[in-house]
């Protein structure tokens, strides 16, 4: 990052994370001071609803951004646009790293650096997982057609990679997996598998779509140390995620999405105490703070409901 | 246990499994879970016994072929059973049974590695044949006519792979199924006769020429246990070494390139097109690449499939596909030595089945002509059983069976 701005800061420094963001204003479309992924005016309908209508909104380079919402808010159909997995209903544009690349396809994308995760993951089921985790290495030259049967031409190269998804699949708890097939695995299992595959391309950039989903806490609590790793080896991290206290814990900046619009920007503590951010969640203003945890006891979260319930019909 | 149907239960219960690290087997664990839960009627570990017992069925009618066969080679006599073996043998070395080899290895790569359906392999073979055959007529020598057979095969796998290798898999089984049929249409049409020959198409004699001039078999008669042939000719030794060291040169070239990450590439591309993109592959490259090169197999193959006889284009039409669809699932798909295997016993159980037949039933019953008949029914029902019972072919890995993908 030593062409970026604030090159000559430390990101892996909270203190310094915090001075960074503290300039920005927390507002929807916000400026960053050294944006990694800039969208402008991305819609996309499906028929008659419209999933997403993003106006203007930057990723900040090296730091976590969560991406939250409601259920059905448009956070994967916006991570599928932007990956190129999707295509915007109306004319559009964003750029990754200074190059646009509203108009490439999903493989140009993660070529250029940004790779994501599926909600629904995707693994390669009658594969093991080795060869999953190894399909994700860029730039092998077996892979090409032509040189692909002459095998001292990428044997090195494979060793090393083998080597690299070894050591990936030590980190994520499959090791001892690696010769199973990958349809054997658990969903939380798979969930981890594609974490780790897709971090075998180097990415400057990981876009993740609900990575603890299904991931037992323990195992949670590490993979959180592990991304956290990633940002302080300066990779750019943006993830979707439902647990407000691993968005809390640790998101540098918080991104909400509610039918389809960003609706707030702001550090985790701040965006959870918005009117608007409650009003998506909730459907009522409340002076409830929604990382508050006593939101998730029952009789608390059954008298909110109420109200709502009651204010929807007036 | 990867079935739709699982319970939720089931699913948080494995992953609470694995969670916790216990080394228990997940598929016993679904098992066990579905019973529990009185789910599915003779559940998965009925099924996966079953599915075992027809393996070995398998691999017992592959052993008593093998065994049939190589005692009427040394002339043992066995009544009618000796002649059966001597007629399967006889089909199991011809040299269209290995050119029907070569055009499985072919669709292997579709459908095994990429899981491109293509239901026109014929087409190619046609396309393949028609380039070879007519270029050797028009003089052209032997390497630029095989060539030129090349060349029109891929061609045509270029012209359908650009619009269809974009959408859904069907598309392709479509495209390819209807692009071969009209291959067949223009060749048996009388207005290309000149070239084609029409319905009657181009005598072997006219384009062999070139091939068993090569053979330095000499001439004459070999007679080798019970197997004897002219040694250089249409129907000789020389076509069968020739149709079986390609064969042999095709497996090796498809191990080589099987084996290395462009195979792998190929694999991933079956599994989850989304998931290849998602990792910066260029997943219609790998499919064209694919669908180019199990062509390219395919015309080898019509080459092979007209040498000894002739090129005749009804003879090579859907029918010739679903062989080969057949023989690919029998043997097993996405091995190597699967479409060889699965090739010879296609051909060598239909003799078998129908001799048995037709020598056990009075005919009364059954004539040789119904026998004949009863032998397709029977090779129907038998690619059924195996569908249902050992989806992954006789040689193809067990592991695969505990997917439903
Ligand atoms: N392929 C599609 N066809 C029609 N509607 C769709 C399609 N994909 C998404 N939608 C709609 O778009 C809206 C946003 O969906 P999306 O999957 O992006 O939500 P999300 O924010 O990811 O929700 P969740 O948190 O539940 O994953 C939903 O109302 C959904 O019904
Ligand atoms: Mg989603």
């Amino acid at each position: 990052m030593s062409e970026s701005v604030v090159g000559s800061t430390d990101l892996s420094d909270k203190s310094a994370r915090v001075a960074l963001m503290s300039g920005v204003d927390e507002v929807p479309g916000a400026a960053k001071p050294d944006p990694i992924l800039t969208v402008d005016k991305v819609v996309r309908q499906f028929g008659g609803i419209t999933a997403v209508d993003v106006g203007h909104l930057e990723v900040q380079r090296g730091i976590i951004t969560a991406l939250i919402g409601p259920n059905g808010a448009g956070k994967t159909t916006f991570f599928n646009l932007i990956t190129g997995f999707d295509k915007p209903s109306s004319g559009a544009a964003w750029t990754f790293n200074g190059q646009a690349i509203n108009r490439t396809s999903a493989s140009r994308v993660a070529r250029a650096g940004m790779v994501r995760t599926f909600q629904l993951t995707k693994a390669l089921n009658r594969m093991t997982v080795l060869d999953n985790m190894m399909l994700g290495a860029p730039g092998q030259s077996g892979e090409r057609i032509l040189t692909s049967w002459l095998q001292p031409i990428w044997s090195r190269q494979e060793r090393e990679i083998r080597e690299k998804a070894l050591g990936l699949l030590d980190r994520f708890k499959l090791l001892e997996k690696k010769d199973d097939f990958a349809g054997s695995l658990s969903g939380g299992q798979r969930k981890l598998l594609e974490m780790a595959r897709s971090l075998m391309t180097d990415p400057t950039m990981i876009m993740l779509d609900e990575p603890m989903a299904g991931v037992n806490p323990a195992l949670t609590q590490s993979l959180l140390g592990h991304i956290e790793a990633l940002r302080d080896d300066g990779m750019t991290v943006l993830f979707v995620e439902h647990d407000m206290h691993v968005v809390r814990h640790i998101s540098d900046w918080v991104v909400v999405m509610a039918e389809g619009k960003i609706v707030a920007e702001g550090t985790a503590s701040s965006v959870m105490a918005q009117d608007a951010v409650i009003d998506a969640y909730l459907g009522a203003h409340h002076d409830t703070d929604l990382g508050d945890d006593s939101l998730l006891e029952d009789d608390q979260f059954a008298a909110i409901e109420a109200e709502a319930e009651s204010e929807g019909k007036s | 246990m990867f079935d739709k149907k699982k319970s939720e239960t089931a699913t948080a219960q494995e992953e609470e499994v694995a969670a916790l690290g216990v080394a228990a087997d997940l598929s016993e664990t679904a098992a066990a879970v579905t019973a529990a839960a009185g789910g599915e009627v003779g559940g998965p570990m009925l099924s996966d016994r079953a599915r075992e017992i027809a393996g070995y069925v398998a691999w017992a009618i592959a052993a008593a072929i093998l065994l049939i066969m190589v005692l009427a080679f040394f002339g043992v006599e066995m009544g009618w059973t000796t002649e059966l073996g001597n007629s399967m043998l006889d089909q199991a070395l011809d040299p269209q049974t290995a050119a029907v080899a070569v055009a499985v290895i072919g669709l292997n790569i579709h459908f095994g590695y990429t899981g491109l359906l293509n239901m026109g392999q014929a087409g190619f073979m046609l396309l393949g044949a028609y380039g070879f055959a007519i270029s050797i007529v028009e003089g052209v020598p032997l390497v630029f006519a095989i060539l030129i057979g090349l060349a029109a095969s891929g061609l045509f796998a270029v012209v359908l792979g650009v619009p269809t290798l974009k959408l859904r898999g069907d598309y392709l089984a479509i495209v390819t199924i209807s692009a071969a049929e009209i291959v067949r249409y223009v060749g048996r049409a009388t207005a290309f006769n000149e070239h084609t020959g029409g319905p009657q198409g181009i005598e072997g004699q006219d384009f062999r020429g070139p091939v068993t001039d090569l053979s330095f078999f000499g001439s004459g008669n070999l007679d080798v246990g019970s197997l004897d042939y002219i040694l250089t000719g249409a129907n000789s030794w020389w076509m069968r070494a020739v149709a079986w060291s390609v064969v042999a040169l095709c497996v090796v070239v498809v191990w080589l390139l099987v084996r290395s990450p462009w195979g792998r590439l190929l694999r991933g591309v079956r599994e989850d097109e989304d998931a290849i993109r998602s990792l910066g592959k260029n997943v219609f490259a790998v499919k064209m690449q694919a669908l180019v090169l199990g062509g390219l197999f395919g015309a080898i193959a019509g080459m092979l499939y007209v040498l000894p006889s002739s090129v005749v284009p009804d003879s090579i039409g859907r029918t010739l596909t679903f062989y080969c669809w057949t023989a690919l699932l029998l043997g097993g798909a996405a091995t190597v030595f699967g479409p060889v295997l699965g090739s010879i016993l296609f051909f060598v159980v239909r003799i078998l089945v129908t001799g048995i037949a037709d020598n056990t039933v009075p005919d009364s019953y059954l004539n040789t002509q119904q026998a004949g008949q009863f032998g397709w029914i029977v090779i129907g029902v038998a690619l059924m059983l195996l569908v249902i019972f050992r989806p992954q072919g006789v040689l193809g890995d067990k592991r695969e069976l505990r997917f439903n993908v």
